[in-house]
């Protein structure tokens, strides 16, 4: 039903060589895929089958060896360090398996971290991440430092700064990976519904059950893609 | 691993509003604060370094002050003679000959000499010391009786306070009338004023008509050098008096025996007219004194000369403390990067975060390069407070004079912080330039 609109990112041949001592280790061969507004996407596929390289790429954290990226309709496979951190800080959203808040700061504070580096003003910065701290239903724990904190509040203080640039698309690495069953299944409500309200979501997961609450499967083996199934 | 291309010392500084380093500032107190101890033991390279530099400038600052005050106390524009005491053998020869008057010094006839062959010489002022002790009543003090010309006051520098100096009229008159000296008048007038009275030298009165200025506390005489005791007490007479008085030999009693000296002048100050000139009436004063006295039973002191060298210890004072200085700066410069790189290597995960979060790179350099300079620029500041404070405790305690300029102070801590700049710069494109994929994935 989304498929009308534009893609929002275009992978056309993406290729990642490593080179690892001596020898050359070709991590994604050749993958080309789409993603649509609205989508929401898990990708599996066993250790070592290019997985993490494929989020590094799409996560404009590492660059493709050959092979096109499109993101938003601007092409980011030839852009320079500073241009790709711009794209991370107002296109992307980032949700770790192990969290990866900053310790000394507040939850607030944490949120409002790619504001910062956007260069938008202080106290629009604290008001947006008071708002997404409500959303994620953390209005309590505005102050608190993270380590005072469970892992599913902190999982959802790092969505909370995931959302707080208004992103394209979020990424998110084994986002339950860390969490119990309850406070994962939290986390995925959340994800779910931020999917209703019409935010492209690209999940890596071991967990079948966890991709099955996807409308898109792809599966990876050995840098290429296995199959691409729409549920 | 990401290219590693060159930076671009402008975008370190593009985004820098106001608000925006204000968080970057206190985004770094932060984190400082947060390791208190260890901010506080990295900075005290700097904070020794700065705070021994601006005392030790200050006490040098202050006893290079008092020297060449000392030597303006002589007068810039005069040279000045001495009898000195000739070397021990000859006084043995002497005795051989039966003649128990050691004869040195300078002469009537020397001042005579000066003053008809060498131009340039305006005023000649001859001086003639004797150690003795002064008497009011019951009250005694050990002084030092100078027979000089009225206008000594007006080449030495040294003016009257009290009453006045003598006059030619005195001098011609041989009048008993003398001129104390502003430290002895305590001792010897506790109670009343000086002016007037009479004090007792030698079984002679004299009338107190003047007591001098206080001199500067370090203005000192040969002879009390010699015995190692510092004499401010002299007492100024008319040279005629003291003539008359005490006659060309001196008897001075020493542990059981006599010694007896003949010497007509102690002491010889020669105004030159122009300050040019110094330098030449001083070699033909030399060359005038070395051809009549066959011992060397005089010196010549030129304060200009002495101005001069003072000048230049101060330049080599300074420039072995600019040494040391820079030396100190340096060990505390390399003890904070030092810390710096390995608080690099602890936070590679946040700054790992940070990138992924957008973070470019020189946000990253902003964000250490800041913490580097407030380090060093708090060690600065520490540095200077205390480098302020203890010259005041060494005036106090010690009584030395201490002299802050304004220029140290600033230029330390103007220093310690670009101090800062320079060895955080290393740690801060180290952090900046990591892969974040790595940074991302270290634990």
């Amino acid at each position: 039903m989304n498929a009308v609109a534009d893609p929002i990112l275009q992978f056309q041949n993406v290729e990642k060589t490593y080179q690892m001592g001596a020898v050359k280790v070709l991590a994604l061969r050749g993958v080309t895929f789409d993603v649509f507004p609205g989508d929401y996407i898990s990708i599996m596929g066993p250790s070592g089958c290019g997985k993490s390289t494929l989020l590094n790429v799409l996560g404009c954290l590492d660059r493709p060896t050959a092979g096109d990226y499109l993101l938003g309709g601007e092409n980011v496979s030839g852009m320079d360090d500073d241009a790709l951190s711009a794209v991370r800080g107002s296109r992307l959203g980032f949700v770790f398996q192990s969290y990866n808040l900053i310790q000394q700061l507040t939850v607030l504070e944490n949120i409002e971290i790619p504001l910062y580096y956007q260069g938008i003003s202080e106290e629009e910065s604290r008001e947006r991440a008071r708002q997404l701290a409500m959303r994620v239903g953390l209005a309590d724990r505005l102050e608190h430092k993270p380590f005072e904190l469970s892992g599913g509040q902190q999982q959802r203080v790092a969505i909370a700064r995931a959302l707080v640039n208004d992103p394209l698309l979020i990424l998110a690495d084994e986002p339950t990976g860390n969490l119990d069953s309850v406070s994962g299944l939290e986390i995925l409500r959340l994800f779910d519904e931020l999917n209703r309200q019409g935010k492209a979501l690209i999940m890596v997961t071991h967990d079948n059950s966890v991709s099955n609450r996807s409308s898109r499967s792809i599966r990876l083996r050995d840098g290429n893609i296995e199959s691409d199934v729409r549920q | 691993m990401s290219a590693n291309k060159p930076m671009k010392w402008r975008k370190l500084f593009e985004g820098l509003s106001p608000g925006r380093m204000r968080r970057t500032l206190r985004l770094g107190l932060r984190s400082l604060w947060l390791h208190r101890l260890r901010s506080l033991l990295t900075v005290l390279g700097i904070v020794f370094g700065v705070c021994s530099v601006i005392a030790m400038l200050a006490i040098g600052e202050g006893a290079s002050y008092e020297a060449q005050e000392q030597i303006k106390n002589l007068g810039s524009q005069n040279i000045i003679l001495r009898s000195i005491k000739p070397p021990e053998e000859q006084k043995v020869s002497d005795k051989g000959s039966q003649s128990y008057v050691l004869q040195y010094g300078l002469t009537y006839t020397d001042v005579q000499r000066i003053r008809s062959t060498i131009p340039g010489v305006t005023v000649v002022l001859p001086a003639r010391n004797i150690r003795d002790y002064v008497w009011r009543i019951s009250r005694r003090v050990d002084c030092e009786v100078v027979g000089t010309v009225p206008w000594y006051p007006e080449m030495r520098n040294h003016e009257v306070a009290q009453g006045r100096f003598f006059t030619e009229a005195d001098m011609q008159g041989r009048s008993s009338v003398c001129v104390l000296s502003a430290e002895m008048v305590p001792a010897l007038f506790p109670m009343e004023s000086p002016l007037g009275q009479h004090v007792r030298v030698a079984g002679n009165y004299y009338q107190v008509i003047g007591v001098m200025q206080p001199a500067s506390r370090v203005v000192k005489n040969d002879e009390a050098q010699e015995s190692g005791k510092t004499v401010l007490n002299r007492m100024f007479i008319p040279l005629e008096t003291a003539k008359l008085r005490y006659g060309e030999v001196l008897m001075r009693r020493r542990s059981g025996s006599f010694e007896a000296e003949r010497v007509q002048l102690h002491e010889v100050t020669i105004k030159v007219a122009s300050l040019e000139d110094v330098a030449g009436v001083a070699e033909a004063i030399r060359t005038v004194l070395e051809r009549n006295h066959k011992k060397k039973d005089y010196e010549i002191v030129v304060p200009l000369e002495l101005l001069k060298r003072a000048e230049r210890t101060k330049q080599i004072f300074n420039i072995v403390l600019g040494s040391i200085a820079a030396i100190s700066l340096l060990v505390g410069g390399i003890g904070i990067m030092n810390i710096m790189l390995a608080s690099v290597t602890e936070r590679t995960r946040e700054i790992g975060i940070r990138r992924a979060l957008g973070a470019r790179r020189h946000d990253i350099i902003s964000q250490f390069l800041v913490e580097t300079v407030l380090l060093s620029g708090a060690g600065g500041l520490l540095g200077v407070l205390l480098g302020v404070a203890i010259p005041f405790i060494v005036t106090y305690a010690a009584g030395m004079k201490t002299i802050i300029t304004l220029w140290a102070p600033l230029l330390a801590f103007t220093i310690s912080a670009l101090i800062g700049v320079v060895f955080g710069l290393y740690p801060a494109f180290r952090a900046a330039n990591m892969d974040p994929v790595e940074a991302l994935r270290h634990e």
